[in-house]
């Protein structure tokens, strides 16, 4: 198996006016690697996955990617080298359909220039498009208007258009929040073996510990803004300040 | 980009709607309400800019400036160069609105809402103070503009008509191909969540830059095609901020949801006002403020969802 | 010497008639988040309600002390009948909607407002010159002035001092500021945000009403004459920030100022250089120049 590094930050660090939500954020995540990121709530998790998509501005501190400074990139720009992401709260076109969501976040990963300017409806894109929402199980919903979806099904959606960009890392922010206990390890059973066999590198977030230890290879607590314990699930779900500041 | 685009039924449609106009426009009606249907397809140019703006929710407060800026462009090009054929008078007052349009956009792009509307109303009380006060294109006189001509030949008014249509054809044309691709459907996203489209990779500023350039040629035409038409240009019919509220109310009246929509709206908006001048003149602005607030109340789709529920098009869901 | 005397006087008088316009603008703005383009229609009512008072009056040769008493009761009347009727059957149905659709409901009630002039009033200019006559001139520093313009200036002083007074002082301008700085949460405070919002319009139709009732005097008042108010009051209150109160003072002494020098030293940029201001100030601090906090919503 390759190891080689894909994403490492530096002494990352982001404060809004004072208060500190980032600090002494050190990591290093090889290709390949499934990590899970956990934490109690206003621990800084957000923060984090915001910094490296370039949605927030580091104060200090460096991100790189494949070996490539990115820190203070542009979201768009953070998509086109294929770093990825999802959203706690879905970030879907609430006015369109299903399909309709997917086929833009589609053309706009797939086509540039003037391609852009040919119809959206290409029947390639469209099949594509099909296998994708069977894939993800939300083909029987793909002619209805996102607003009227559950929590779940924008989740689902919201991860789809986010691989659809051929991610080289995804950071998912809180893939399950919202959705039903039973749906839980039906949708993580479906992103995870995709991105599995895509080779993608996957970060979540994610406040359920037994679909941490589950599907992850490596855990991050996050406490007040710092990493209080970088190691494999087993060991860091039974961490003392894991136990005390995550889990308790 | 225009892959199959004459076999969609709302080109298909739009050509047969701008055909029967003409044709009612040139042989059938008399001059006065003729000139109804000419105004109202040359100022739907305009309101279709508007509309296209409109769809990502932005709403231009001062789109006059470009429909007074295309029409200025037509007169200026007459007086000092002698310009006179329609051809190149359409593409001159497109391309002035155009690079404008380039220009402040990328200022105008960064701005939403209540903001923008207010920037585009300043720019165009800018354009139209300038205009008010410079002598050398008449001030608030205005300038006249002489007949249109085709390869040297007078064009005359039918002339001029059939001309125009054209012009409305390639224009809805132009902006259907637009909409139904990829870059056209960012409109509705944009609206929707403008974070979700920059993590899809795609600048947002500028896909609405290119809406925005889109929507200032649209106006741009719309104020040639007037100028040509009615043989003069002033700012106060042209530029004041009264002209792109107007534009703003027939958007809103026309509705947002078919590229045919502005030109209805246009040309009934030409008739109300010609029948309320005629028949009440006291109290022309009052129908037509009544006939916005109607509107706004209890139709709030536009005439073309009134259109729509007896369309003989419309295909049934299922 | 002589000319910076002029254009100051000038300004200042314009400022201070453009202040009282404004304010119910931006108080408007404020509070309901309306930009309301039938202020237009309060203004030109003002003028003209006031105008036939004062006319008949004068020809009637009543003292003159009622032609205040007319305007100050012109602009209450105007403020608080088109005030309650507009915001009560038709803006309160729209609160909802779209911010930009208010805005064409407002343009549309200017247009039936302006109509209604002409069939109540008639189409022949009114001048109402009567107040501004008796109070006759006086000179300031070499430069003849009207008195009756002066007192504009005190209005516009006593009007600003009130708005302060009322918005520091008074229990019910700290709910109204609560209302201006974050509406949900008035509401979850029991604040009946229904009734606030009524009295502001209605408070705001009557500034807007008083500015016109009390420049009638010193010019002729003729249909049409409201459309270029508008837009300035809008330029005062986006170069001031949209809702901001010392904003809209501010904003005024700018635009008076910057409009008298260029119409007594360059005509041509008279109308320009308002409109290239309000241009600027957008560009480089969208919010005006004297925004409103805002509530942080994450
Ligand atoms: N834009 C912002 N401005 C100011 N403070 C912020 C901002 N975004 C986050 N914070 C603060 O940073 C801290 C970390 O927030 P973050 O959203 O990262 O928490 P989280 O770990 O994702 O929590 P949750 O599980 O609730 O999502 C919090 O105290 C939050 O209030
Ligand atoms: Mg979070």
């Amino acid at each position: 198996m390759a190891t080689t590094e894909i994403l490492k930050t530096t002494n990352l660090q982001k404060s809004f006016s004072g208060i500190i939500a980032a600090e002494d954020i050190n990591i290093s995540v090889k290709e390949g690697e499934i990590i899970g990121i956990i934490g109690a709530n206003g621990a800084g998790k957000t923060v984090f996955v915001n910094m490296i998509t370039g949605y927030l501005k580091p104060t200090s501190g460096s991100i790189e990617f494949n070996g490539k400074n990115i820190t203070g990139i542009k979201p768009r720009e953070a998509t086109h080298i294929g770093v990825c992401r999802s959203f706690q709260v879905s970030q879907v076109f609430m006015s369109m359909t299903v399909k309709q969501n997917l086929m833009i976040a589609m053309s706009l990963s797939k086509k540039s220039g003037s391609a852009l300017l040919d119809p959206i409806n290409d029947d390639i894109l469209s099949k594509e498009c099909d296998k994708i929402l069977k894939q993800y199980n939300i083909i029987k919903q793909k002619d209805l208007v996102v607003s009227t979806l559950s929590q779940g099904m924008r989740k689902l959606l919201d991860i789809a258009m986010a691989v659809v960009g051929n991610p080289k890392i995804l950071l998912l922010d809180e893939p399950t929040s919202g959705v039903s206990v039973e749906e839980k390890f039906g949708i993580m059973d479906i992103v995870i073996s995709a991105l599995k066999e895509s080779g993608t590198t996957v970060l979540f977030v994610e406040h359920d510990m037994e679909i941490v230890e589950r599907y992850v290879d490596r855990v991050m607590a996050f406490y007040q803004g710092q990493i209080i314990c970088d190691a494999p699930p087993k060991q860091a779900l039974k961490d003392k300040k894991v136990i005390q500041y995550v889990l308790g | 980009m225009f892959k199959g685009i004459l076999k969609e039924q709302t080109i298909q449609v739009g050509i047969g709607f701008v055909f029967i106009v003409v044709l009612l426009g040139t042989f059938i009606l008399p001059e006065w309400m003729s000139n109804n249907f000419m105004y109202g397809l040359s100022r739907g140019l305009a309101v279709l800019g508007l509309m296209i703006l409109w769809r990502t929710n932005l709403v231009s407060f001062g789109h006059a400036l470009y429909y007074g800026f295309g029409a200025y462009a037509v007169a200026i090009a007459q007086k000092y160069l002698g310009v006179t054929d329609v051809f190149l008078r359409i593409l001159i007052a497109i391309a002035a609105a155009g690079l404008l349009g380039f220009v402040l956009g990328f200022i105008l792009r960064r701005y939403r809402e209540i903001f923008f509307a207010m920037l585009s109303l300043a720019f165009s009380m800018v354009l139209y103070g300038l205009l008010a006060k410079a002598e050398f294109l008449g001030s608030t006189d205005g300038m006249s503009i002489s007949p249109s001509t085709m390869f040297g030949f007078e064009l005359g008014r039918f002339g001029l008509f059939y001309f125009i249509g054209f012009v409305v054809i390639l224009s809805l044309i132009f902006a259907h191909a637009y909409l139904r691709s990829s870059l056209g459907h960012l409109t509705t996203a944009i609206m929707d969540n403008e974070i979700r489209v920059e993590y899809l990779g795609y600048s947002v500023e500028k896909a609405i830059h290119i809406k925005y350039v889109i929507s200032a040629c649209l106006a741009g035409g719309a104020g040639g095609l007037m100028a040509a038409a009615l043989g003069q240009v002033d700012p106060d019919s042209m530029v004041l901020w009264s002209v792109s509220g107007e534009l703003v109310f027939v958007t809103i009246m026309a509705g947002l949801g078919n590229i045919l929509a502005p030109f209805v709206g246009a040309i009934f908006f030409e008739f109300i006002r010609t029948y309320a001048y005629e028949f009440a003149p006291q109290a022309w602005q009052m129908i037509i403020g009544g006939t916005l607030l109607a509107i706004i109340f209890f139709l709030p789709g536009g005439l073309w969802s009134l259109f729509q529920k007896i369309n003989p098009f419309k295909k049934e869901k299922k | 010497m002589q000319f910076l005397i002029t254009v100051l006087l000038d300004g200042l008088i314009y400022a201070s008639y453009l202040f009282i316009v404004s304010l119910g603008l931006t108080i408007t703005f404020g509070v309901m988040k309306i930009l309301n383009v039938a202020h237009g229609g309060f203004f030109a009512w003002g003028a003209y309600l006031a105008s036939i008072s004062i006319i008949y009056l004068g020809d009637n040769e009543y003292n003159s002390f009622l032609y205040y008493f007319a305007i100050f009761l012109s602009a209450i009347i105007v403020g608080l009948f088109f005030g309650y009727i507009i915001e009560k059957f038709i803006l309160r149905k729209m609160y909802n909607e779209d911010i930009h659709l208010i805005v064409l409901a407002t343009f549309g009630l200017f247009w039936i407002l302006e109509d209604l002039i002409l069939h109540v009033f008639g189409v022949d200019p009114l001048m109402p010159y009567y107040p501004a006559m008796e109070l006759g001139g006086i000179e300031v520093g070499g430069i003849f002035q009207g008195v009756y313009s002066l007192t504009l200036a005190g209005l516009a002083i006593i009007v600003a001092f009130i708005c302060w007074y009322f918005l520091k002082k008074t229990k019910y301008g700290k709910v109204l500021q609560s209302v201006i700085f974050d509406r949900e949460v008035s509401v979850s405070m029991g604040i009946n945000v229904t009734k606030v919002y009524l009295i502001t319009f209605i408070i705001g139709g009557m500034l807007g009403a008083l500015g016109g009732a009390y420049i009638a005097p010193t010019i002729s008042v003729s249909p049409g004459f409201a459309i270029d108010v508008v837009v300035m009051s809008f330029a005062v209150v986006v170069i001031g920030g949209m809702g901001s109160v010392p904003g809209a003072l501010i904003g005024s002494l700018i635009v008076g100022l910057v409009r008298a020098f260029a119409v007594h030293q360059a005509p041509i940029l008279e109308l320009f250089i308002i409109y290239a201001i309000m241009a600027i100030v957008l560009i480089i601090k969208p919010e005006g120049l004297f925004a409103p906090p805002k509530p942080r919503k994450i």
